[in-house]
């Protein structure tokens, strides 16, 4: 017995290796897979979207941006006559409707934001985020016949009482005077949309304001608003900024909400108040119902023109929010 | 020896004072009144009127009452806090509007059958105890669970990736799964439609409705999850590699464990997402009147279709048809938001 336990080989050392087993090289490999899929269905989404619209983008030019004439003209027989696809109107009639509920949220939110991180107490603050995250996951459906039939006569009433004192404004002009489903209204409804958004980003950067700046302000004197003044809003412009770049970008991509809203005319208006406005995704949901598959494609077109515009919009804001964080002021 | 030490009483010289308490109530009272005399006064009128009056009244009376017992600063102070709460009051007052309409106009559109019946068998004019909601909630409960069937492991990777790998991509990941949170819903709805329905299934069904769903879920999932995962510490991990775990027996036995409940909030917030979706649901569903209980074949109904059509059919039955479905998809969502408070609040513990 004891000489078989001394006959027994000596264990060689275990090697010692930094390489990782297979499992975890599976692993890695399956969970980097998983993390490039945003990539690929974003590539997906552009590629099919100008493989179906590219026949129509080759055929009209630069004037799928520039004209703003959309007509299919059907001889009696059905066959399609003549075509001219423009977007000019809707894009307008996009930026228009997002920019005015850019102007309406961000000083809103803001304020909210401020109000919550500086103003209010720990009870009160939980409470309010709360309605604002809820806020945040109302379906837009909801904001858009919300609008329509309830939203709609007083926010008329507003447009009324701007062109009456402030309608020596060429914007705010209304002739002729039709003062519902207006884009001013529209912006209206969007802003309400984006209004948790722009607050919740906003509040988020507030709260990462140095404490010691804070502190250091308050001890030379300053009251509340010079704290907030002096320190926290020069801190947070760029977050600020960024997230209601996020908000602009939600704001063009809506649908539903505007569809219901907006009386969509084709026509490039900049009379705000004035009841006559556009919308990219609005029109793609307006004309897919009686469309024939050669207008489909310029609505895939379309599609393709207002993902590539809220990617640009998405990127900007990254690129400001991410020069914020690491400036560090 | 013995000398007894005075122990101060704890104050709390941060609350108002009970004089403060007054002249701030009266300031409010104050206010109230001021707009009240103003409006009556002069040719404003209406709510409108009353809300900025007695938000501008608060604001000069609060501008004076710092300017009189403290300085200037202390009056600008005070202005400004005023306008804060504004903001905040005009944030909150669409979305109590909003609950209140809903509540109250989808009230008149309750009865026994609404959860029981479909509208197979009736018209936009018949009176609203015909028919309900079956078939909706039926399809909107597949579609979901398509979706998330789809959209849960994707998601979850991509917030692994993201804590765990910590890799080249980290940076273009996390810009790309922002930059697919901004996907507007008609777009993924169009990209379905090209890719799926064109190419493959050439018909409209609940599948591919999920499919659109899928796009706009994920960016939901992976955000929160990523969040989620952060919040493990550092020294859980660590400790399962110290014990001879590999990376992937650390994470599916360690990490994801801890982080169990945070990931379903994950989910439910995905889900609260996507329940109410509309545009790519007009595109790819088909919405059907009846039961369909099959994904891959068919109309399928859904609760945002639902509403959307019974809005658009325009008699007075059937707006309130419409007006009863966002209040069943509202009760849905607000069930969906506490859901996932409850269980993030428990996690926080």
């Amino acid at each position: 017995m004891v000489e078989n336990k001394a006959a027994a080989p000596i264990p060689s050392p275990r090697e010692i290796t930094t390489e990782p087993r297979f499992s975890d090289k599976l692993f890695r490999g399956v969970v980097t897979a998983g993390g490039l899929s945003s990539l690929i269905i974003l590539g997906l989404i552009a590629i099919f979207l100008s493989y179906q619209g590219f026949e129509i983008l080759i055929k009209e030019g630069f004037s799928f941006i520039t004209s703003s004439e959309w007509a299919v003209e059907v001889d009696s027989v059905g066959e399609i006559t003549n075509t001219s696809f423009g977007l000019a109107a809707m894009l307008v009639g996009t930026i228009l409707c997002a920019l005015i509920a850019v102007v309406i949220a961000l000083p809103i939110s803001v304020a909210a934001a401020i109000f919550l991180s500086f103003y209010a107490p720990e009870s009160v603050k939980r409470v309010l985020v709360s309605i604002i995250d809820l806020m945040a996951a109302f379906p837009s459906i909801l904001f858009g016949f919300w609008g329509l039939f309830v939203l709609m006569p007083s926010a008329e009433y507003w447009a009324k009482l701007i062109n009456k004192y402030l309608g020596f404004i060429p914007i705010f002009e209304v002739e002729p005077r039709i003062f519902t489903r207006s884009p001013f209204i529209t912006g209206v409804v969007l802003a309400i949309m984006i209004i948790p958004i722009v607050t919740s980003i906003s509040r988020e950067v507030f709260s990462q304001t140095p404490l010691d700046r804070i502190q250091a302000a308050y001890a030379l004197g300053a009251t509340r608003w010079n704290v907030i003044r002096t320190v926290a809003i020069p801190y947070s412009r760029g977050g600020i900024v960024g997230g209601s770049m996020l908000g602009l970008g939600r704001a063009m991509g809506e649908t539903v909400a505007v569809y219901t809203v907006l009386n969509i005319v084709y026509q490039i208006n900049w009379q705000v108040l004035f009841g006559a406005g556009g919308n990219v995704a609005s029109l793609i949901l307006l004309k897919f119902g009686e469309a024939q598959p050669y207008e489909v494609k310029a609505l895939m077109a379309a599609g393709l023109i207002l993902f590539l515009l809220t990617l640009l919009v998405n990127f900007i804001a990254d690129q400001i929010v991410a020069r914020t964080g690491s400036k560090g002021r | 020896m013995t000398q007894s030490i005075a122990i101060p009483k704890p104050s709390r010289p941060w609350r108002p004072s009970p004089r403060e308490r007054v002249i701030n109530i009266s300031l409010v009272l104050g206010s109230f009144l001021a707009s009240y005399l103003i409006v009556l006064s002069t040719e404003m009128k209406g709510k409108l009127a009353y809300f900025f009056v007695f938000f501008a009244a608060l604001a000069i009376l609060n501008f004076a009452l710092g300017l009189i017992t403290k300085d200037w600063m202390s009056g600008k102070d005070q202005f400004f806090s005023v306008l804060m709460l504004l903001g905040m009051t005009l944030v909150i007052l669409p979305t109590a509007n909003i609950l209140y309409t809903v509540f109250d106009r989808g009230r008149a559109g309750l009865h026994s059958g609404l959860l029981t019946n479909d509208m197979a068998l009736s018209t936009p004019s018949d009176p609203i105890t015909n028919g309900g909601l079956t078939h909706a909630i039926v399809g909107t409960f597949l579609l979901v669970l398509v979706a998330l069937i789809a959209s849960v492991p994707i998601g979850i990777l991509t917030a692994l990736y993201l804590t765990e790998i910590k890799g080249r991509f980290t940076r273009p990941i996390r810009f790309l799964v922002q930059a697919m949170s901004g996907v507007p819903s008609i777009v993924a709805g169009l990209f379905i439609l090209s890719a799926v329905v064109y190419t493959v299934t050439q018909s409209y069904s609940g599948l591919v409705g999920s499919l659109s769903l899928t796009i706009l879920m994920i960016p939901t999932i992976a955000r929160t999850a990523e969040e989620v995962l952060n919040l493990i510490p550092n020294d859980l991990r660590e400790a399962g590699v110290a014990l001879g775990a590999t990376q992937w027996r650390t994470v599916a036995m360690v990490v994801i464990p801890a982080a169990r409940s945070g990931l379903i909030t994950a989910l439910i917030l995905g889900v609260a997402r996507i329940v109410g979706e509309t545009a790519p649901i007009l595109l790819l569903t088909g919405g059907g009147d009846k039961i369909n209980l099959n994904p891959t074949q068919g109309a399928m109904g859904s609760l945002p279709f639902y509403i959307w059509k019974s809005f658009l059919l325009g008699t007075e039955e059937s707006i309130t048809r419409g007006w009863a479905g966002l209040f069943v998809l509202l009760v849905l969502v607000l069930f969906l938001f506490m859901l996932a408070r409850f269980l993030g609040s428990r996690r926080a513990k």
